[in-house]
């Protein structure tokens, strides 16, 4: 334990790496998996298809699989990310970040798109029918009356994912972005005989993480929660 | 989408025919993406006859499934019947009337279902010793038995209150003890309600397996890595391993969709399991 307390900086600029990993990926993922979830409920047949063989996909493969996947064919398909070179403080975010991203934010999609999804099939179809008897037109249906209880029905779900994904960001370690996981072994490493007090502190790092989050989403739901 | 939905009303024919335009204009767009990838994938040599030729050379097929996917199956299979004894422990604890008891269940699922398998998985490594045979083998199965018996514990208590309240109300009515209601009325309808989402966290332990890759433990991924550093078709491997993991977890799927069907039946009695550091709301296996 004294390992990591002896080298507070690189414990926390761990951590921070693990923590904008989540952040990045966890606003992309959210986009991506809103516009599968729109494809997935359109009421066309070929976007309904793609969306659904996507999620399909993406849903039964590995996260490593899905890294190494991204990680080795986007040279080919010609995403290299040299153009990302940014520099805050002490980080710096580059191709290897950029990867971890990207691939995060493909496999964390499929999941987004099926708490969406759940939030919409949550909504009765008497409220719709309601909104239409009154005659709203489309976009006033959408907008008044489906989509805010489509969405707070999605919190609690979307809440999970976005946990997963904290946890998920982990696997970067394996593509070479050196987050909390990166450097829990190279500690582990230089001092072996402190294994478990390494280890402690480090699972300590991702629960206060987890339960951080965990706290704000119960408080969003808590609030947007239909009387 | 032939009647009206929550989100659509039921189109008219001139909404039907805009979106057949759609659909044709998608479908385009979309194949159209596909097939560049695949161009550009094919103008890079990944579709060249030496990158693929392990993958039909029946040696290397007889490596994959064998050393491969019966070792991964294996590996997934002992973690998730540790996972369900581990699970039914600790659900078990946690349902209990005594704090002494509960309290300690709680802590244990909480920490081992806040933290990544990966930290867990590496540090069980060390702990058994880098240099020793199956270390890697044994961290794998011990760290997915600690993740997902954790799940499960909690997979387990939500099952076992979404029993509805009358029964154990009846069971008790007519005299019989605490554990009797526990062990012949409520545990029977609790496992049937969580069948399904323990298939589901087979998918997961399954999937999970993968991590071993990080360290060096047995399976598909060390299959994998070892034909792509002799043949260095890094792409066609990963295409080849990834879809061998989708078609196992799709069929696990079904499996879990055909008991939904028998055991639980159309109208799902909500299974509601909790995220970390919460008492309700919903959840997701991932």
């Amino acid at each position: 334990m004294e390992a990591v307390f002896d080298d507070l900086d690189a414990y926390f600029k761990a951590f921070g790496y693990t923590l904008f990993l989540f952040l990045v990926a966890g606003v992309l993922s959210t986009l991506l998996g809103t516009l599968l979830a729109a494809f997935r409920v359109s009421p066309v047949s070929v976007l309904r298809l793609a969306g659904t063989v996507y999620v399909n996909l993406v849903r039964n493969t590995p996260l490593v699989i899905v890294f190494g996947l991204f990680t080795f064919m986007a040279p080919y398909l010609g995403i290299h990310f040299r153009w990302v070179d940014v520099h805050i403080g002490t980080f710096d975010f580059t191709s290897f970040f950029s990867v971890a991203v990207v691939s995060l934010s493909l496999y964390t999609a499929a999941f987004v798109c099926e708490a969406i999804r759940s939030g919409i099939n949550a909504v009765p179809l008497g409220q719709a029918e309601a909104a239409r008897a009154i005659g709203l037109p489309f976009t006033g249906v959408m907008r008044q009356v489906v989509l805010p209880q489509a969405f707070r029905a999605s919190v609690p779900p979307l809440a999970s994912v976005q946990i997963a994904l904290i946890k998920n960001t982990s696997v970067a370690y394996v593509f070479g972005v050196a987050e909390a996981v990166s450097r829990m072994r190279i500690t582990t490493n230089n001092f072996p005989s402190q294994r478990l007090g390494i280890f402690i502190m480090f699972a300590f790092g991702y629960i206060v993480l987890v339960e951080l989050f965990s706290f704000l989403a119960n408080r969003l739901e808590r609030r947007w929660r239909i009387a | 989408m032939s009647t009206a939905g929550v989100l659509y009303d039921a189109p008219g024919p001139r909404t039907r025919a805009r979106h057949r335009l759609y659909a044709v204009l998608s479908a385009i767009a979309l194949l159209g993406a596909l097939a560049w990838a695949i161009w550009k994938l094919y103008d890079n040599g990944q579709f060249e006859y030496e990158l693929w030729e392990p993958f039909i050379t029946p040696a290397y097929i007889e490596a994959l499934l064998v050393d491969g996917l019966l070792v991964t199956l294996k590996m997934a299979f002992t973690a998730i019947l540790g996972a369900v004894v581990l699970g039914f422990a600790l659900g078990v604890c946690k349902l209990s009337d005594r704090s002494w008891i509960r309290w300690p269940a709680w802590a244990i699922v909480e920490f081992f279902r806040a933290m990544p398998v990966l930290l867990l998985m590496i540090f069980l490594w060390y702990l058994i010793g880098i240099e020793k045979d199956a270390s890697s083998y044994w961290a794998v199965v011990l760290a997915l038995t600690l993740y997902n018996g954790s799940v499960l514990a909690e997979v387990l208590r939500a099952g076992v209150l979404a029993v509805p309240r009358g029964q154990s109300e009846a069971a008790y009515a007519i005299g019989m003890r605490k554990t009797q209601v526990m062990n012949i009325v409520l545990m029977p309808q609790a496992v049937k309600i969580m069948l399904p989402a323990l298939i589901s966290q087979c998918v997961v332990a399954l999937k999970d397996t993968a991590l071993g890759y990080a360290i060096s433990a047995p399976g598909l991924t060390a299959v994998a890595k070892q034909i792509f550093t002799a043949f260095n078709n890094r792409v066609p491997t990963m295409l080849v391993v990834a879809a061998i993991f989708i078609i196992v977890n799709l069929l696990l799927g079904w499996l879990a969709t055909w008991a939904q069907k028998k055991f639980v039946g159309e109208k799902k009695p909500r299974l509601v399991v909790p995220m970390v550091g919460q008492d309700g709301g919903g959840g997701v296996a991932i």
